[in-house]
């Protein structure tokens, strides 16, 4: 049976990866959010993880209004970044992991969940950023990836109810899978944040505190606020907590908190990084 | 009626819903384009045709016109697309928001470090 390993956490910005690409990992602006990544690395080190199901929302690369799944799971052999129109730099691609996709989607089926599936997938930045700042100046990427879509982008938005059911459904399937995989589970985004409208600029520490303080302990506390209440609280993009609610569901019934670090702003949103041991 | 119908309006936010995403449309869908470098040069090389390929609605034609990020909002554009134009003009979201909250960018930055100082100086 495969192993589930830890949760990790961090944010997705787009700058992020600028600064990366740049070095700048060590400016006054830039250090209190990278030094967050000391202990992702150390711990990454010890958990060895070979497998990564990784929840994140795509944002107009793979994606668009034409069809638009509410939730989408990759069942690819390879996953490719491109182009996402506005100067970023070019990611390096993933290896999929397809027999574990299907056995994930014939879990979420049996447990009455509809995503669609996808043997071919660009992703975007949302994992690209988090495995750039896991596993800086590799060569290729350590682990296989499962990429799990969540839409963030059009309303109606699946509940965070129904986002830790689904991560919980993936949990049952990984936990029923023969092989002997190390898995980590990823959620990306987040937290508060909002790009659009006049109250964009908006964040929210208080609520983020709040999740950051529950999502170990009792995930089950962040789903009592409906969507509209989340983008109340934490911005219109802030609703990214649903890849972090669902990646939560996914670790199992229980998780102990490793790490932690927040910090405001990074572009415009805080940025918080954390990691959860199964416990 | 959908749970986002009955909910207070939220200040300063649009949901981006069914309603605003048929709307909105034509210009996603051009921003969308952007993905392809060669779609942004045909856009930097005639403006007006390339909205006119897409079929813009004459609000979001203006908006695109005037670069009023509220505008195309508000005919319903979707930030995620729309920063996709936004990058044409080398616009980033520190840009988009000083436009959209009427600051200065010097002004939007000191809001967003304004906000950390609170956080990390109690």
């Amino acid at each position: 049976m495969a192993e589930i390993v830890g949760a990790y956490f961090t944010s997705h910005v787009p700058a992020i990866g600028g600064a990366i690409h740049r070095g700048d990992q060590q400016t006054p602006y830039w250090k209190p959010f990278f030094d967050g990544f000391t202990r992702v690395h150390e711990w990454l080190a010890e958990i060895k993880p070979d497998v990564a199901v990784v929840f994140n929302n795509d944002h107009g690369l793979n994606f668009f209004l034409d069809c638009l799944p509410t939730f989408a799971v990759g069942a690819a052999h390879e996953y490719h970044n491109a182009d996402e129109g506005w100067g970023l730099p070019l990611y390096k691609p993933f290896a999929g992991h397809p027999a574990l996709s299907w056995h994930i989607i014939e879990q979420l089926v049996d447990d009455e969940f509809d995503p669609a599936t996808c043997q071919a997938m660009k992703v975007d930045h949302a994992l690209s950023i988090p495995f750039e700042l896991a596993w800086p100046g590799v060569s290729a990427w350590p682990v296989r990836i499962v990429p799990i879509a969540i839409n963030t982008v059009q309303h109606p938005l699946p509940s965070a109810r129904r986002a830790l059911a689904l991560g919980r459904s993936v949990h049952r399937a990984l936990a029923s899978w023969g092989g002997a995989e190390r898995v980590v589970v990823i959620g990306t985004g987040g937290l508060s944040h909002q790009l659009d409208g006049a109250r964009a600029g908006f964040m929210n520490p208080g609520y983020d505190r709040f999740c950051l303080d529950h999502l170990a302990s009792d995930p089950d506390a962040l789903t009592h606020d409906s969507i509209h209440e989340i983008v109340r609280l934490a911005g219109t993009q802030g609703v990214e907590i649903l890849n972090w609610i669902a990646a939560r569901g996914a670790l199992g019934p229980s998780a102990r908190e490793v790490h932690r670090n927040y910090h405001v702003p990074i572009s415009n949103t805080a940025a918080a990084t954390l990691l959860l041991d199964p416990a | 009626m959908g749970q986002a119908a009955k909910a207070p309006p939220i200040e300063g936010t649009t949901l981006f819903d069914g309603e605003a995403a048929a709307n909105g449309y034509a210009l996603n869908a051009m921003c969308y384009s952007f993905n392809e470098a060669a779609c942004r040069q045909a856009f930097l090389a005639d403006e007006e045709a390339y909205c006119a390929r897409f079929g813009l609605t004459p609000a979001q034609r203006k908006a695109v016109a005037d670069r009023d990020v509220l505008g195309m909002i508000a005919a319903g554009g979707n930030i995620y697309y729309l920063a996709k134009l936004a990058g044409i003009f080398g616009l980033n979201v520190q840009d988009v928001g000083a436009l959209q909250t009427g600051k200065s960018l010097a002004e939007f930055k000191q809001f967003l470090l304004d906000q950390g100082q609170k956080v990390h100086h109690g």
